[in-house]
């Protein structure tokens, strides 16, 4: 089932022309790992999904987003926010306890019950693989994390408000090969559950958890493809160039 | 020749930089040695709690409780209205207006802050008096609400910008991850922004109130200047500041009158003082 439709996208930031006529799918249930040097457009794209480039006022936009056949302009923004969910390359707890930065979504949402937020933030805690390490620990501020515990406790946070997407924006960026594998685990233990869009610029996560992979360069779409055509068989010598190192 | 120079510049500078330390700590000093003369004749604790203050009658009563409690009064009625509007209008300015009315706002704060406080204190005399004396119906507008009022507006600025300032330096992070799970402008700016500037805030606060404490001249023309115990808001008041002002070109020098007029000046250091402290807990708490 396709989850996005993007049809001849263009973004522009002032004069800047961010994300050149991109025409996609993003499919249910998929892990799409969107890969490209720096300044290619590829978190332009994603904060696209979830309208958050709208914060910028020099920001312009044509073409059509469309989330399971309705155009996201359309949506009330709050709930388009509410089911496509997104973690930033930096752990963002809130200045809150554990408890409280995962039940936060759900309280802003009108939940109060005592019980049910307990019972919920257990829940997502357990599925972002973060539950064994903080459950005697919730009340203390989420600062005291590491920065990878942080990190999935951002997934959390993001989990608790029941997304139907994750955009994930390198969400291993700033986090040590152990800690980056455990959040590869949750990744694609979510896929059965969520549809999932990974910007990275770790070209081989891409490789390890994307079942697609597109391919972004200065504000292009160059090619998308399931990941092992991409790694193997690329149609595009840019792209080539790029998964083998020679740029970027 | 030139390590000489060297030499006396550096000495110079340094002797600049210790300047306002010694300023102060010499201020201190003479407030001390002339206000605790006082207490060799009358006590302390007559001095703080005494209800009445008739400092030319025979014997002279110097209690400035009713002096406390006027500054007091005058100060919380002046937080009570410009807490709210302040930091609201700093929540304008900070996360709401667009960029031309932010600008025109912030000049506007500015020059608030310029005016002289005589002519607000003039100003006020001559259109808020009537206005409270006509709204409630009052022998006199000469009041500590008027007092109130227009300290608040001397309040507003400082509570203004600094209180923006503390806003704008909360991480653009913590406003993106609040949107990304769905809140809403001012879901965001109540459960995170807020929060998170709550130490910036609670010190623009502070020196908002160290503000309204020192001022004096604009409620000596418009709080009434009567030394009783104000049983209301509606009644006049006399502040720590006026009295001094007013009483220390008649007080003889040497004489208690003169010697209590340096204590109530030592309290208002303290107070000021303790409130200033304060103010940098809260602004340095996170370091």
């Amino acid at each position: 089932m396709v989850k996005f439709e993007i049809h001849d996208l263009n973004i522009w930031f002032g004069s800047l022309h961010a994300i050149k006529q991109v025409t996609m799918e993003i499919q249910s249930n998929e892990i799409l790992s969107i890969i490209g040097p720096s300044n290619s457009g590829k978190t332009t794209f994603l904060r696209t999904l979830n309208r958050l480039n709208e914060l910028n006022p020099r920001y312009k936009i044509s073409g059509a987003v469309e989330l399971e056949r309705e155009d996201i302009r359309r949506l009330n923004i709050e709930l388009l926010r509410q089911k496509v969910g997104m973690v930033f390359a930096l752990p963002l707890p809130l200045p809150l306890s554990i408890f409280d930065n995962v039940a936060y979504g759900m309280r802003m949402h009108g939940e109060k019950n005592r019980k049910i937020l307990e019972e919920k933030v257990r829940e997502t805690l357990e599925k972002a693989y973060l539950w064994e390490e903080v459950k005697d620990r919730l009340a203390e501020s989420a600062f005291k994390l590491s920065g990878g515990q942080q990190q999935r406790l951002c997934i959390a946070r993001a989990l608790a408000v029941r997304p139907e997407v994750i955009l994930f924006d390198e969400p291993c960026s700033g986090l040590d090969p152990i800690s980056t594998a455990k959040v590869e685990d949750a990744l694609v233990k979510l896929k059965e559950n969520y549809t999932i869009v990974l910007v990275t610029n770790n070209v081989k996560q891409a490789s390890r958890v994307g079942d697609r992979t597109a391919f972004f360069l200065s504000g292009e779409l160059i090619e998308i493809d399931r990941t092992d055509k991409i790694f193997t068989a690329p149609r595009d010598t840019r792209t080539d160039g790029y998964i083998r190192g020679k740029f970027g | 020749m030139r390590k000489f120079k060297e030499f006396i510049i550096e000495k110079l500078v340094l002797l600049c930089g210790f300047a306002s330390i010694i300023f102060v700590g010499l201020i201190f000093l003479f407030l001390l040695r002339e206000g605790l003369a006082l207490f060799k004749t009358a006590g302390p604790f007559n001095f703080l709690f005494g209800k009445n203050w008739y400092p030319i009658s025979e014997p002279a009563q110097l209690g400035i409780l009713p002096l406390i409690l006027g500054s007091l009064l005058v100060t919380v009625g002046a937080a009570v209205i410009s807490i709210p509007i302040g930091v609201g209008c700093a929540i304008y300015i900070a996360e709401i207006a667009p960029i031309k009315i932010k600008e025109m706002l912030k000049a506007g704060i500015e020059l608030l802050a310029a005016i002289p406080s005589v002519v607000l204190g003039f100003i006020g005399m001559v259109t808020l008096v009537p206005l409270v004396k006509n709204i409630f119906h009052l022998p006199t507008g000469l009041t500590a609400l008027s007092g109130s009022i227009m300290l608040a507006f001397m309040a507003m600025p400082t509570i203004v910008s600094v209180a923006e300032d503390a806003l704008y330096s909360v991480p653009k992070n913590y406003k993106e991850g609040a949107f990304a799970l769905g809140a809403t402008h001012w879901q965001t700016i109540w459960r995170v922004e807020l929060p998170a500037a709550s130490s910036g805030i609670l010190a623009a606060i502070m020196l908002g109130i160290g503000r309204v404490i020192g001022e004096t001249m604009a409620v000596m023309m418009i709080t009434g200047n009567a030394a009783v115990i104000p049983h209301s808001i509606l009644a006049p008041v006399r502040t720590l500041t006026a009295t001094i002002a007013a009483e220390m070109g008649e007080a003889v020098v040497g004489s208690e009158h003169y010697f209590a007029l340096f204590a109530i000046g030592i309290a208002l250091f303290v107070i000021s003082f303790a409130i200033n402290v304060t103010a940098d807990l809260f602004l340095h708490r996170d370091e």
